[in-house]
């Protein structure tokens, strides 16, 4: 029998997914607009057990994960935006050495202190790796605390299963709101993937010893092994891009938009099919690797496109890469923690197609 | 079926928990259901708002810009209720906080002596089911018709002793409209 | 005939790459010794700094974590919270620890972390170059402060001393500083590694071991009177022995032999 759907902010159901996926350390530092999650995480990480500490930075917090995720233990950390800058540094690590975890962004308006409201101005820093090197990391985009909690839950596997960190781009809008939500099962700890590289418990298996490190002096070796992992991330890029769409067929106009800002322009899209305006909605899930192929197939088509975004306008680089001039890419974008209007997105639809 | 409601008033009158309650009684009607708060940098008094909808299909936008019905708990709120009504749709005043009058004419204003009647109940603090109660029958989005089992699970144990009270401010509010 | 003396089991028996006169080589020596001696071998986990022991997993035969540059404490908190069971070496030189690792340290020591800290002490900056580091004595020259460390008028701060800064916090069990320039010093600095280890093997609280070390090289002298200006000038300024100890479980203290 399915669980019972449950009332709860985004910020609490990443924490409650965390868990059920098995998420063994969390380390957190506190910063509007996620405390809730980390709060979430104090109380149930301490009742279960398992490992939280409320670190001395979000420095120390990311380098504990590394520290944790290097014993193969399940590890999460998590920030906003000023935050998630100073991870940086732990999460070029943690890609170097092949680490596998899980960092969620709820994330607000920047640059600077910038303001405590939702914003997606971090877009960049998350798809173009973020760090120092060269790198990716996953990037998971949820639309509601429904997908916040399924998107948490699945970035620990995906992190295993490829060795490598996975972002969670939420917003203020995302962790702050209450939605109904369904939790997936609590993973069995045997049933999770086993870690041969990781360090720790030699003496169970006299294996030869573990080295975690991102460091080798050699450029040959140092080249091929960032080879091997870019061999990683092509096949990541062949198997592992989500997206949704809806009524791309018959819409005039799509409008490309993830997380908080494909809610507004849903709206827009059902108001405007009340005028007898057919719009489409192209909503990537993975942001990194970003739904390229699948934006060239709509563009081959003739189809034309409208970026929304709640920012200056960042992904609207990826599609229009994706599009390679074979179709019209429009862009609107609001920023500083402003929310864009249904009414906005719509008017902004109707000038493009000059209806 | 789609309930957009904007409410809003001072920290302290129970805003939020009005929301949370309003969303959480739809969710269990069957409804989807979306609660966004305004949060601040300050964590006592100041405004107190929130964005909720229920609805019986997928909820776009969390964000209530143009409000099918709007809850205004005090006086100072009005002007920014007033404008997020739509055209035609409803302004639910609490008249003993609010003595201004809406200048609008293309909505519905409806009045509410909220603390009045929930101070008849023996709390002022009900005030904010009241509004609740008042949403409930104006709206019709939300029924609120097994609203102690809501009550019971929305509540930990150690407030249950105010479940009749709440269940009596709601009443009173279905009532006063 | 048995053997009375050898190459420990857990160091690899390879020639390291530290400069002729380093104590980095007696350091790991000692550890290693310890880990043999307590049969951990295969239960021990390093953490190894950013400096010039950033190569310590190519010499020691066990499990290696390799943090960023400071972050060392917070990823071997990280580490042995996972593994409590395991004997976690937080090696440390004095820029990764003193400058930019300070919030770590103090940290990780505050709260009590299990682990045991290895600090090495050669008041510069090794593999970079000389630069002055926060050990750095007042007057001593580095490439970063051409005249000598001047508090005054230049404004460079004056040397910390980590242990008893660390005393302080209540997180903090046991905290001795030891040297590497004598067969004395060098019992004792192992003394002070097994009380710690086997501290934290019981559970019981953060544990640091400061060890005074020579660097000719940077200090632009030959080993051997690199041994006598670290005699002279780092164990006057920073005093030997067992700083603090809280241990419950606590063997007799060190006996200051041949003082």
């Amino acid at each position: 029998m399915a669980e019972e759907k449950r009332l709860m902010k985004g910020n609490e159901a990443i924490g409650e997914a965390a868990i059920r996926a098995g998420c063994r350390a969390y380390f957190g530092y506190p910063i509007t607009p996620q405390n809730e999650l980390t709060a979430y995480m104090a109380r149930h990480m301490l009742d279960l057990k398992r490992t939280f500490i409320q670190a001395e930075s979000e420095v120390s917090a990311i380098n504990m994960v590394f520290g944790a995720a290097s014993t193969g233990a399940r590890s999460m950390t998590s920030s906003s935006s000023p935050g998630i800058s100073l991870k940086q540094e732990g999460i070029s690590y943690a890609c170097g050495a092949d680490v596998p975890c899980v960092i969620v962004n709820v994330a607000r308006s920047g640059p600077g202190l910038g303001g405590i409201s939702p914003s997606q101005g971090d877009y960049f820093q998350s798809t173009r790796g973020g760090g120092h090197g060269d790198y990716y990391t996953f990037v998971l985009a949820p639309k509601s605390v429904q997908e916040a909690a399924d998107l948490t839950y699945l970035a620990f596997d995906l992190a295993d299963k490829w060795r490598v960190p996975v972002l969670i781009l939420a917003d203020g809008l995302i962790g702050q709101m209450m939605e109904g939500v369904v939790f997936p099962k609590e993973r069995d700890p045997s049933s999770l993937p086993a870690k041969p590289w990781a360090t720790g418990n030699q003496y169970k298996t006299h294996r030869p010893i573990n080295h975690v490190t991102s460091l080798n002096l050699m450029p040959l070796e140092l080249e091929a092994q960032n080879n091997r992992r870019f061999e990683r991330y092509a096949e990541i890029a062949k198997s592992e891009v989500r997206y949704e769409e809806m009524n791309v067929d018959k819409a005039e106009l799509i409008l490309v938009a993830y997380g908080s800002s494909s809610r507004i322009s849903l709206g827009a899209i059902q108001a405007a099919k009340a005028l007898g305006i057919e719009l489409g909605l192209f909503r990537p899930i993975s942001l990194w690797p970003f739904p390229a192929k699948r934006m060239a197939e709509l563009a081959a088509k003739g189809k034309r496109f409208l970026v929304v975004e709640m920012s200056k306008g960042q992904m609207v680089e990826d599609v229009r890469l994706a599009v390679n001039g074979k179709s019209p890419v429009d862009f609107y974008g609001r920023c500083g923690g402003v929310i864009p209007t249904e009414e906005e997105v719509l008017a902004e639809a109707r000038r493009v197609l000059g209806k | 079926m789609t309930e957009k409601t904007f409410i809003a008033g001072f920290g302290g009158q129970g805003v939020i928990s009005l929301g949370q309650l309003w969303v959480y009684s739809g969710m269990k009607e069957g409804l989807e259901v979306t609660f966004f708060p305004f949060y601040g940098a300050e964590k006592r008094g100041g405004i107190a708002r929130a964005s909720v909808i229920v609805s019986s299909s997928e909820i776009a936008s969390p964000l209530v810009t143009q409000a099918d019905s709007v809850i205004v708990m005090n006086e100072d709120s009005l002007a920014i209720c007033e404008e997020a009504v739509r055209k035609g749709g409803v302004l639910i005043v609490n008249s003993n906080l609010v003595k201004s009058a809406p200048r609008r004419s293309d909505i519905r204003v409806v009045k509410v002596a909220c603390n009045e009647l929930a101070e008849a109940i023996g709390d002022a603090k009900f005030a904010n089911m009241v509004m609740m109660g008042a949403l409930s029958r104006v709206t019709g989005a939300v029924k609120l018709d097994s609203f102690e089992a809501v009550l019971r699970s929305f509540f930990p144990e150690s407030k249950h002793k105010f479940i009749p009270m709440n269940i009596k401010a709601v009443e009173a509010g279905k009532k006063a409209v | 005939m048995e053997l009375a003396y050898g190459h420990p089991k857990s160091l690899k028996p390879i020639q390291t790459k530290y400069c002729p006169g380093c104590g980095h080589g007696v350091i790991h020596r000692l550890i290693c010794e310890v880990i043999d001696e307590l049969g951990l071998q295969e239960r021990s986990i390093i953490t190894n700094p950013v400096g010039c022991s950033i190569w310590a997993d190519l010499y020691f035969d066990f499990d290696s974590v390799q943090p960023p540059h400071g972050r060392t404490p917070a990823a071997a908190t990280g580490v042995k919270r996972m593994l409590p069971d395991h004997l976690v070496v937080c090696y440390q030189g004095d820029g990764d620890l003193a400058a930019i690792g300070t919030a770590e340290i103090i940290h990780a020591a505050n709260r009590g972390e299990k682990f045991t800290t290895i600090f090495v002490n050669n008041a510069i900056y090794g593999m970079t170059g000389g630069q002055m580091a926060p050990t750095t004595l007042v007057g001593q020259k580095a490439t970063t402060a051409p005249n000598g460390r001047d508090p005054g008028e230049a404004g460079m701060g004056y040397p910390i001393r980590v242990c008893e800064l660390l005393g302080q916090l209540e997180g903090t069990k046991y905290l001795a500083r030891g040297a590497v320039n004598n067969a004395v010093n060098v019992r004792k600095t192992k003394q002070y590694i097994k009380k710690a280890f086997e501290a934290q093997m019981r559970g019981e609280g953060f544990t640091m071991v400061e060890i005074l070390s020579q660097c000719p090289t940077n200090w632009g002298l030959e080993p051997g009177a690199a041994v006598e200006w670290l005699e002279k000038n780092l164990i006057p300024f920073y005093q030997l022995g067992e700083i603090k100890d809280k241990l419950d479980g606590a063997a007799a203290p060190v006996k200051e032999a041949g003082k």
